[in-house]
Formats: C-alpha cells, sequence, structure tokens
C-alpha cells in the first residue's frame, strides 16, 4: 500500500502540506482532512505513473482529496446535512493559495502542546512530509498499528482542543517555536543512524528533517534558533559518509577520514551559522552548530581549535545545561588542558546528581584514563561503559575499545609509559 | 525509547496461583487486557504476549550444520519467562509507571530492561 513512489515522490512530498492546508482553511475538520490527502496522494503515485502526471498537480491533488472528503462525509448519515452545506458552498477549487502560511500554520498545529512528543512527531510527518503511516512506522522502527493509533490519537486531541487552523501570531509563535524544533530535531536523530548494512527501505528520515527545516527557515528567516538547527543538521548530516566503517562499526569523530564528509554541506552550514550568530540573539542550537561548525573546519583531528570548543561548550552549559553537554565540556578541558584536568572536571561534574548516573560517564572516563596512560584502569571502564551502552554501535564501539586497551596492557609492560602521556594528553606538549 | 517489562515466574508462583479462586484469576487477566487496551490506544504498544508452559518449550542446538532438538522441561531453570510488554515511551519513569500496573508485579516478578537501539550518536 505504501511502496516508494519513484519520480513523482519529491513533487508529491512538496505539494502535500499546501494541498493539506487548503482543504483545512475551506472545510476546517483537520483530521479528515488529513486522511482524504493521504488517500489523494496514494491515488497520485498510482494513477500518475501509468497515465503521466496532470497539468495542474496540486489542482488535481485538492479535487481528488475534496472528493474523498465528499464521500467521507456522505457514508456517515450524521453528517449529511453538512454535505449538502458543503456542495452548496464549495466550487471545484483550483489552485493552492498562501502556501507559506498554510505550511507554518500546519507545523504549528502538528507540534501542538496538548499533543505528546511522539505524536507530534508522527503527525508532522504525515502532514507536512506526506509521509505514509507505512513509511513512518518503517523510520521509527515501530509496527504500523502504534503508529496509526498515534496519529488518530493526535487528530482526535487536536479535534478536542478546539485548536484553530491559523499560522500563530509573533508573540506565540515565540512561545510555542521551541516545541516545533525539537520535533524536527528529534525526526533528525532518529535518522541519523549509524547502521550501513541493508536499509530496510528505511525512509530517509534525515533528509526529511533537513528539508522541513529548510522550508521553516525560508518562511522564518529571521529566527536564529531555526537557522542554527539548519546549520547543525546540515554540519551533523556531511559527516555522515566517514562516520561507519563498511560493517557498520561507528568511528569516533577523531578517527573519521575526513576527505569523505560533504564539503557542500559543510560549506553551506560553515556560512549559514557564521551569519546567523553575526546576526540573531544566541541559543542553544546556534551554539551546537557553531561546535560542530569548529570540528568540520580542521582538516585534520588534531588541528581542532580545542580552546574555542571549550570556549563555546561553557555558554551552552550557561544557556542550556544538561548531562550530555556537560560530558562533552569535559572533553573539552581535557583536549585543551590535558587529561588530568579533564578527570578533575569530570569528578566534579559528577556532583550533580543528573550526571552522576548517566551512562556517558564511564566511557568519558575510559578516554580521558586512556590519555593519562593508565591502560588498566581505561579498560575496567570501557567495559563498563559498554555494559551502560543503550545502542549497539556504541557497545561494539566500547568493546573494542577495552579489548584495545587490555591488549596493550598485556603487550607492553604496566608501568605507564611517560612519553606515551605526554603525547596524549593534547594540551601538555 | 523501548522498554521490555518482562514477566517471570516460577513453581513458588505457580503454587500461589493454583491456590487463586476463579474469580482471582479472571481479575488477573482481565487486568492484564485492560493494560493491553490501554497501551494501545496510548500508542505506547508495540507488541505484548503471554508465553506457554516451559514444559512446552524445546532446546535447539546447531552443531557441524546438524539441528538437534531436546524436549522440556528443563529441570534446572528455576525461574521462567511467562510473558513480556515491548512498549514505547518517552522516559524510563513512564516504562516504570507500566510495569508496575502488570498484575504480576504484586509477586515481585516483573522487571524492565531497555532495549539497544541502533542509532550512535557521534563520539
Amino acid at each position: 500500500m505504501s511502496g516508494p513512489r519513484p519520480g513523482f515522490e519529491p513533487l508529491l512530498r512538496e505539494l502535500a502540506p499546501r494541498v493539506l492546508g487548503v482543504l483545512v482553511r475551506r472545510h476546517g475538520q483537520f483530521g479528515l482532512c488529513e486522511d482524504a490527502v493521504q488517500e489523494a496522494l496514494l491515488a497520485a503515485a498510482t494513477q500518475w505513473p501509468a497515465n503521466g502526471p496532470p497539468a495542474n498537480p496540486a489542482g488535481w491533488l485538492i479535487t481528488t482529496a475534496s472528493r474523498r472528503l465528499v464521500e467521507t462525509w456522505r457514508s456517515d448519515a450524521a453528517r449529511q446535512r453538512r454535505e449538502q452545506n458543503y456542495v452548496l458552498q464549495a466550487p471545484p477549487p483550483t489552485s493552492p493559495a498562501p502556501a507559506d502560511d498554510d505550511s507554518l500554520a500546519l507545523l504549528f498545529l502538528c507540534c501542538h502542546p496538548a499533543l505528546a512528543v511522539p505524536s507530534q512527531v508522527a503527525l508532522t510527518l504525515r502532514a507536512l512530509g506526506g509521509l505514509s503511516t507505512a513509511e513512518i512506522a518503517r523510520g521509527l522502527l515501530l509496527p504500523e498499528p502504534t503508529v496509526a493509533q498515534r496519529i488518530s490519537r493526535a487528530k482526535a486531541r487536536i479535534k478536542a482542543t478546539g485548536a484553530q487552523f491559523r499560522a500563530p501570531a509573533e508573540a506565540e509563535r515565540d512561545r510555542r517555536l521551541p516545541a516545533v524544533t525539537r520535533v524536527l530535531y528529534l525526526i533528525f536523530n532518529e535518522g541519523y543512524t549509524t547502521s550501513s548494512g541493508p536499509a530496510l527501505q528505511r525512509v530517509e528520515l534525515t533528509a526529511e528533517a533537513i528539508r522541513l527545516t529548510r522550508q521553516l527557515h525560508q518562511r522564518l528567516p529571521g529566527e536564529g534558533e531555526v537557522a542554527g538547527l539548519l546549520a547543525l543538521m546540515l554540519l551533523t548530516d556531511a559527516r555522515r559518509p566517514a562516520r561507519t566503517r563498511p560493517d557498520g562499526a561507528l568511528v569516533p569523530l577523531a578517527e573519521q577520514d575526513r576527505r569523505r564528509w560533504d564539503a557542500a554541506a559543510v560549506r553551506e552550514g560553515t556560512e549559514l551559522i557564521t551569519k546567523t550568530l553575526a546576526e540573531a540573539p544566541i541559543g542553544p542550537y546556534q551554539l551546537q552548530a557553531a561546535i560542530a561548525a569548529v570540528h568540520d573546519e580542521a582538516a585534520r583531528a588534531e588541528d581542532t581549535d580545542w580552546p574555542q570548543i571549550l570556549a563555546l561548550y561553557d555558554l551552552l552549559a550557561e544557556l542550556a545545561p544538561g548531562p550530555i553537554v556537560s560530558l562533552n565540556r569535559v572533553v573539552a578541558i581535557a583536549m585543551t588542558r590535558g587529561a588530568t584536568a579533564g578527570l578533575r572536571a569530570l569528578a566534579a561534574a559528577e556532583a550533580d546528581p543528573a550526571l552522576a548516573g548517566h551512562q556517558r560517564v564511564p566511557a568519558v572516563r575510559a578516554h580521558l584514563l586512556e590519555m593519562t596512560g593508565d591502560r588498566q584502569s581505561a579498560a575496567r571502564h570501557y567495559r563498563l561503559a559498554a555494559q551502560r551502552a543503550l545502542n549497539v554501535p556504541e557497545q561494539r564501539y566500547l568493546s573494542m575499545r577495552a579489548d584495545r586497551t587490555s591488549q596493550q596492557l598485556s603487550a607492553e609492560p604496566v608501568t605507564p609509559d611517560i612519553k606515551a602521556r605526554q603525547a596524549r594528553g593534547p594540551g601538555s606538549s | 525509547m523501548k522498554y521490555m517489562i518482562l514477566i517471570h515466574s516460577n513453581p513458588h508462583f505457580n503454587e500461589r496461583w493454583d491456590k487463586l479462586s476463579d474469580t482471582e484469576r479472571e481479575e488477573f487477566g482481565r487486568r492484564h487486557y485492560a493494560l493491553s487496551d490501554e497501551l494501545a490506544d496510548s500508542g505506547e504498544l508495540v507488541i505484548s504476549e503471554a508465553l506457554g508452559d516451559p514444559s512446552l518449550g524445546k532446546r535447539v542446538t546447531v552443531r557441524d550444520g546438524q539441528t538437534m532438538t531436546t524436549d522440556g522441561p528443563f529441570a534446572e531453570v528455576k525461574e521462567h519467562l511467562a510473558g513480556f510488554y515491548l512498549v514505547d515511551c518517552d522516559t524510563e519513569e513512564r516504562a516504570l509507571a507500566i510495569a508496575a500496573q502488570v498484575p504480576d508485579a504484586v509477586w515481585g516478578l516483573v522487571e524492565v530492561r531497555p532495549l539497544l537501539g541502533r542509532n550512535g550518536e557521534d563520539i
């Protein structure tokens, strides 16, 4: 039912939110309109390749979806009166109207605060991305009924809250924009898989997130955090060709073959974040993008401007504190002032209960211990880190590091090698 | 984030189960169905199943390309898996709250384990 839509897929995805916007503006009833648009997309996917695309694709989709909507109403006896009204009122639509406002209004409706976050994600992918439930389920690695239920529940919730379909006014937009950017960020992260094996017809959620964020940025060019999020996605996704080995194993940033990074994406992301930082009030996505840009600017890992990265993490820890930010800051301290300083910073950071039990702590400690030359302790903490890992690529990588440090242990004298220690502590030489 | 809620069982539990009245057993099952329905409705249920008795289990061994099966029961097993809920929810707290609603939790036989994801972030 939801096979690939070769050829027309980009066009259909582009038109989906515009067509939906026209329908909802005309009839209200977001939930029913959304179903009707899905059916129209499916009809297009089967008919266009056989008969050729219509002269006015958007008009065709609007007409087809409107017809489905009428059929739904007709089959529902309780809605007969409304159907009559519809027939009286509505001339057959021909072209979509202000697409920009409609897409914005849709995005804010799908990310409505009354919805649980997983529902916001699923609904955004359907209504804005034009993806079928089956495609979303494959992308999120969930069974189709689970996703279908999230979508229908979300629609029922929107109906119950009486949320209006309109682009939010500026004050409301500012208040609700973080929820929207969070959903786009989550979609991107869901898709940022390290698995390079057969992709199980995996829908490219990263590409979808970048497309939607790019659209949002075009509509709200003055929003620094939207620009920052787009830059962060571009700069992160640029590394994708280098971040896994052919067998799917994870390659850490420091060991990646940087010639394989997507230079065009790095350039676009860097230019965007540079321009944004100069113009907009600073925010967490912009800082993360700036950090990614500093990494991506270095031709070799050893050329990385760690003092600048540390300064950015200092700001980020002020603005948006969290366990991952604290741990990354500890690494930046180690790379700037040496591993011993890093270990001290880690011990201090662990005083925060939010960090104390975090599963990433042993991995960072192992890395820092390895930098000091204490391979025995490093191996022990890598082992612990592998046990605590919450995903397969990370677990494999940490086990490999544990093996490697233990092997070095048995192959070399146990006394710490002073020269190696100096060579490994970037801040100490 | 996906979590597996494992429902363990053991001979001691079976003895207590045998002593329950029909109404009590019915209530037990009804609460399982109610929980499944609730989780399906909230879009958090991936799958939930009860397992057949361990005496129905068979062990499969492949040696030199030859498959051998051994029939249960396996006497050395003190505790066995009786069923599971696989849920996809926002936080670990939520997974623990769901586990607390599993009727078997009153016997202390419910365990929550995170599933390993396939995605890894940059290191």
